[in-house]
């Protein structure tokens, strides 16, 4: 599995126009989570002799893979010819050089796991916000010798890098707290980039890999086997003929101003919301059934999210890890310190401030730019909203719903308005401007 | 009760069923494309499909014929008493490359809303925007079944000589089609034509032929943003303009002067009028552009030398004489700036120009 991973992230790592990027960048990644397993890996774990084997393995299959730059005909793992070789020599030296610094240490400080977090979150603001991504390809590109003529934010795009991210954060943190399982460096570049849920997650707790990766494996059973391939042909048939059909008349960029209707831009509208959904948890599918294939039960990412009744539940059941994720490192930390002030603020002003953020980060995630941060805030001032609407009405909507039909009426209308507030919410996501996307509800409420 | 399920078995099954399902497609050859969304679920569209670039264009290039005619307005709309209908067949200048739907010819003679033999003159954009004679015979065909009262058909030199017949994809990709012409109206066409893309039985399956079936679904699924946005092409923001300087070439494909009714697929021609039958059709020898730049002695435009094309507007003038045909030569009513991308490609003003020196003659053609 760590060889088909290695292997894997340089042949999913798409072409850039930058010379070498499509190659180094997944060296880029191997690089991070070899340091950030050494800062965070136990003394006794790191010092094991097939550590030092399983580098030596990876390292041989980066260089295998370099070396296909002399025979054409084996160049398929690679979106380009790769580099010369000098250049993937010199990282390795300087990336054991630094593991030698680091094990001279006599002890590690926690100092390095702060490190360790602030260069992975500043690497991932280095991606995401547009201005310093310009910086960046105009960096790379003086760096490889190139005109600086057509630099764009578009020239580096590192595949897979956020759910990396949030796979490195997860671990520094879970050290710092004292949680961190101990693993080889296999396991660890294993969890990290396990191929299937390489670039679209889903976003795995490492002890719940480890349980899987360690296990012996049992041969593949007719029950896994067919549960296994049901999964993937689900996603198969979600990604590439529901979700790829829907992508033809979904809301975007171009669209969006050329569509004069309210009627057909509702329509558009449920189409990109459709889209998005079916193209991602195809996506999960498929990764789920080929990790099933391979003895990983990766956790789940959506529980018919669009069946919610309200938007809650809706988060609780929409890209399922990241929400998670973001509870477990974002929103009870921060509850927790707002709840230990002195002078706590006010409950609803507590909900309105970690919503708003907690939602905001996830929209940072995306992309730090205008049309996202108006996504998470659209999504959290909602959340903030339910919570209020919910505490005020909740005992009034009990003894109101008494029958049967009456709870149908009351969930049936939290599905339809959950799903459209969050259709809505997705015109922000789809559009670049927020102008444009300020149109298009315009439009959708017949003001045109 | 629980049955032990073998997965051999379903595997097996499963492919069993598959091939199955695939040789049935390929003995079959079900006729999908006569279903269509198209004038049912959304309105149909105004010109036949075709685009290069799908994604900007809603719109995209396919080969089934009976797919591209489900899709046309045309084949939704019944015919009023009070309708005198008009087809136009020709090039991408009929088609209306860079034109919205409502500037092309039809869309202007629409416009115009002209009065024929007391009726209300309706007319259809049947062009598609590649240049053989053959193809139009073929679109003709279809065409003829919609009840109608008067065709135009609108060429240029290009769409005649003999290797352009069959080379253009649409035709290249309807054998079948075109050797029924060739029985029926005399079309004629090699037997060994290499141009046609012969499928054989295993291409003829759902896995074999699935661009075609993937086009079909494309199709409708694009009905979607054409009703939503009326958009069937790409516009672009520029664009070249055609070619005004030439070198001195006087070259015209592999012919040489003088040219002669041999040298040309004159043989379409009378197939297409044999395929209208009764009704009345006007042959248009359609506007180009006559450039006055470097050698404009020599070429009128980058298509055509002076020596082709005015032997060619000879040969059409006697062969209209000869066969009695209502011949119109429009070869040089728009000035040169009414022209776009290309000699044939005409501005909406010069379509505006083309539809009013035609009005008179769709008058006068009326049964």
């Amino acid at each position: 599995m760590l060889i088909a991973s290695v292997i894997v992230i340089f042949w999913l790592q798409p072409a850039l126009p930058i010379r070498g990027a499509d190659f180094f960048t997944p060296i880029a990644t191997l690089v991070l989570v070899v340091l950030t397993w050494f800062i965070t890996a136990d003394d006794e774990t790191r010092k094991q002799r097939k550590n030092y084997i399983i580098l030596a393995i990876v390292a041989g299959i980066v260089l295998l893979l370099n070396l296909t730059r002399f025979i054409p005909q084996l160049q398929i793992f690679t979106a380009s010819r790769p580099p010369q070789l000098e250049t993937t020599l010199l990282i390795f030296l300087i990336t054991g050089l630094t593991l030698t610094a680091l094990s001279r240490l006599t002890r590690f400080s926690a100092s390095f796991l702060t490190v360790g977090l602030v260069l992975t979150i500043g690497l991932f603001l280095l991606i995401k916000i547009p201005a310093l991504s310009f910086w960046l390809s105009s960096f790379l590109r003086t760096l490889s010798g190139q005109s600086l003529t057509n630099v764009s934010i578009n020239d580096f795009r590192w595949l897979g890098f956020s759910y990396v991210a949030f796979r490195l954060i997860h671990t520094i943190r879970d050290k710092q707290s004292g949680r961190f399982p101990s693993v080889d460096v296999g396991e660890f570049i294993t969890y990290v980039i396990f191929f299937p849920a390489f670039t679209a997650g889903p976003i795995d707790r490492l002890e719940r890999f480890i349980k899987d990766l360690r296990a012996p494996f049992a041969g593949l059973t007719f029950e896994t086997f067919y549960s296994a391939g049901q999964r993937l042909l689900l996603g198969l048939f979600k990604k590439f003929v529901i979700a790829d059909a829907l992508a033809l008349i979904a809301l975007n960029d171009s669209n969006a101003t050329q569509v004069a209707s309210t009627l057909w831009m509702w329509v558009i509208v449920y189409a990109y919301a459709f889209q998005i959904y079916f193209d991602f948890s195809g996506y999960t599918d498929i990764a789920l059934g080929i990790a099933q294939l391979l003895g990983i039960k990766l956790p789940e990412n959506f529980a018919s999210p669009y069946l919610k009744p309200n938007l809650t539940q809706f988060w609780n059941n929409w890209h399922m890890t990241l929400t998670q994720w973001f509870r477990a490192y974002f929103f009870n930390p921060i509850t927790r310190w707002l709840r230990s002030w002195e002078k706590p603020i006010s409950i609803p002003m507590m909900i309105l401030f970690t919503q708003v953020a907690t939602m905001l980060l996830i929209g940072f995630w995306h992309g730090v730019t205008w049309n996202f941060t108006l996504w998470g805030l659209w999504h959290g001032l909602g959340l903030f909203i339910h919570n209020r609407w919910n505490d005020a009405t909740k005992a009034k909507s009990a003894a109101w719903a008494t029958t049967p039909t009456k709870l149908a009426i009351l969930n049936i209308s939290g599905i339809l308005l959950t799903f459209h507030f969050v259709a809505i919410g997705w015109i922000f996501f789809a559009l670049s401007s927020p102008a444009v996307s300020w149109q298009v509800i315009l439009k959708l409420f017949g003001v045109h | 009760m629980n049955q032990e399920i073998k997965p051999l078995n379903v595997l097996i099954k499963g492919l069993f069923l598959f091939a199955l399902f695939n040789l049935v497609i390929a003995a079959w050859q079900p006729s999908v494309g006569q279903f269509s969304l198209y004038n049912v679920l959304y309105p149909g569209r105004e010109r036949l499909p075709f685009g290069e670039n799908p994604k900007q264009s809603y719109n995209l290039s396919l080969f089934d014929l009976n797919a591209m005619f489900a899709s046309h307005v045309i084949a939704g709309t019944p015919k009023a008493d009070d309708e005198f209908r008009i087809v136009i067949v020709g090039d991408s200048s009929v088609w209306g490359t860079l034109l919205k739907p409502e500037e092309t010819l039809a869309g202007q003679l629409n416009t115009d809303h002209l009065n024929a033999c007391e009726k209300n003159v309706r007319a259809y954009n049947l062009g598609y925007p590649t240049i053989s004679l053959t193809k139009d015979v073929m679109l003709l065909s279809y065409a003829k079944q919609y009840d109608l009262d008067l065709v135009i058909w609108m060429t240029t030199l290009d769409a005649f000589p003999l290797e352009k017949q069959t080379s253009t994809p649409l035709v290249a990709n309807n054998e079948e089609k075109v050797r029924e012409l060739a029985t029926s109206y005399g079309l004629r066409v090699d037997a060994d034509d290499p141009n046609f893309e012969v499928k054989n039985f295993w291409q003829k399956t759902f896995v074999g032929d699935r661009r075609a079936w993937a086009d079909f679904f494309r199709l409708q699924i694009y009905g979607v943003m054409w009703s939503a946005t009326g958009i069937d092409q790409f516009y672009p923001a520029e664009y070249e303009k055609a070619q005004t300087d030439f070198e001195t070439d006087e070259s015209y494909h592999d012919l040489t002067a003088p040219l002669t009714e041999d040298d040309l697929a004159i043989n379409a021609l009378d197939a297409g009028f044999r395929v209208v039958g009764e009704t009345p059709m006007l042959l248009v020898n359609e506007p180009m552009l006559i450039s006055s730049g470097a050698n404009s002695d020599i070429r009128y435009n980058f298509f055509y030398p002076r020596w082709a094309y005015d032997d060619y507007r000879d040969i059409m003038s006697s062969l209209s004489e000869r066969n009695d045909w209502t011949y119109v030569d429009l070869w040089d009513i728009v000035p040169a700036n009414e022209f776009t991308n290309s000699a044939i490609h005409l501005t909406p003003a010069g379509e505006n120009l083309l539809a009013e020196n035609l009005a008179p003659y769709i008058l006068e053609n009326c049964k």
